[in-house]
């Protein structure tokens, strides 16, 4: 089984178009890794979708680096 | 055929307008779901596309009641898949001079033919972002540029329409997402067929074409606007009425 970070990593190479090797914990999905507005709706789409969860817009717009989305799965789920 | 593999929801499929869509797009090969408000109107939409390249089929809706649009979602989920192409025609008049016009004559016309425009575009576009492609086209009205004495409610839901419509084709069209409105003047169907003759005479008047336009001919510009040809047109109203009114 996959580790949460793993699996956090994974979902953003696939929904933001870039290489794993981009992806660090500290990266920031905006500023590191290019996301747009829409890009950030669908990465947390995405993350409700991989680990059965609701996460509610307002927690949605505190997760900006890949570290505040593992840190939101594993304090959630 | 151009829509192979394709799955389409339209709203009010039973007759009229929305009859002749789910048939176009039916015969372009896409696998079509139409919505009526009772369980006949589904079925006699079943019956429609039963001979279809793939068959599609009809559920019960109500537009303007949003657990009845889950309901009816999670049933095309199950039956079909995630629609490709979402065709918002179901509609209303509660016509009226403003003077006489009640409260719930405009709220049923906001919510069944603007508020289910807006609840409908939002439950497909997940799975149009996810395949990087859809369609959502709406039906609008020639009203909703000209206006019409009478129906306040409904030029404004469908002016409304349209502005929600060139919104969201901006909002969605870096994911090959079009949004885009079809305007049909008058209509040969059971709508315009309730005019008397005199009715009738003076909106030909106003008809350069000196007709009513068949369902089919809107048919067509729904069916356009759905295939990949129509990939480059997003945020548009084209218009199908004869002449009468231009934008």
């Amino acid at each position: 089984m996959s580790t949460v970070e793993e699996r956090v990593k994974k979902i953003v190479c696939e929904q933001l178009g870039v290489k794993e090797s981009e992806v660090q914990s500290t990266s920031s999905f905006v500023e590191d890794l290019g996301a747009d507005s829409l890009d950030t709706v669908e990465l947390v789409m995405a993350l409700e979708e991989e680990f059965e969860t609701e996460i509610p817009d307002e927690e949605a717009e505190k997760l900006a680096s890949v570290q505040d989305a593992i840190d939101y799965i594993v304090a959630h789920t | 055929m151009s829509l192979d593999g394709k799955i389409a929801l339209v709203t009010g499929a039973t007759r009229g307008i929305g009859k002749a869509i789910a048939k176009e797009l039916a015969g372009q090969g896409a696998l079509v779901v139409g919505t009526a408000t009772s369980e006949a109107g589904a079925e006699s939409i079943s019956e429609d596309l039963a001979g279809a390249a793939t068959p599609g089929f009809g559920i019960v809706m109500n537009v303007s009641d949003p657990e009845s649009i889950e309901a009816g979602l999670k049933a095309v989920a199950e039956r079909a898949g995630a629609p490709h192409i979402l065709v918002n025609n179901a509609g209303i008049t509660r016509d009226n001079l403003l003077m006489r016009l009640k409260d719930g004559d405009w709220s049923d016309v906001i919510e069944t033919n603007l508020a289910s425009v807006f609840r409908l575009s939002k439950a497909v576009l997940r799975g149009m972002a996810k395949a990087r492609w859809g369609r959502i086209i709406n039906v609008s009205s020639v009203v909703a540029g000209m206006g019409n004495p009478g129906q306040t409610n409904y030029c404004a839901a469908k002016a409304g329409v349209e502005g929600f419509t060139r919104s969201l084709a901006k909002e969605m069209s870096n994911r090959g997402i079009t949004a885009n409105c079809v305007a049909p003047g008058f209509i040969d169907t059971d709508m315009t067929r309730k005019l008397d003759d005199k009715q009738r005479e003076s909106m030909m008047e106003v008809i350069p074409a000196g007709r009513l336009g068949e369902p089919e001919e809107v048919a067509a510009v729904v069916g356009f606007l759905a295939s990949d040809a129509a990939g480059y047109v997003t945020g548009e109203t084209i218009h199908v009425n004869g002449g009468m009114y231009m934008g």
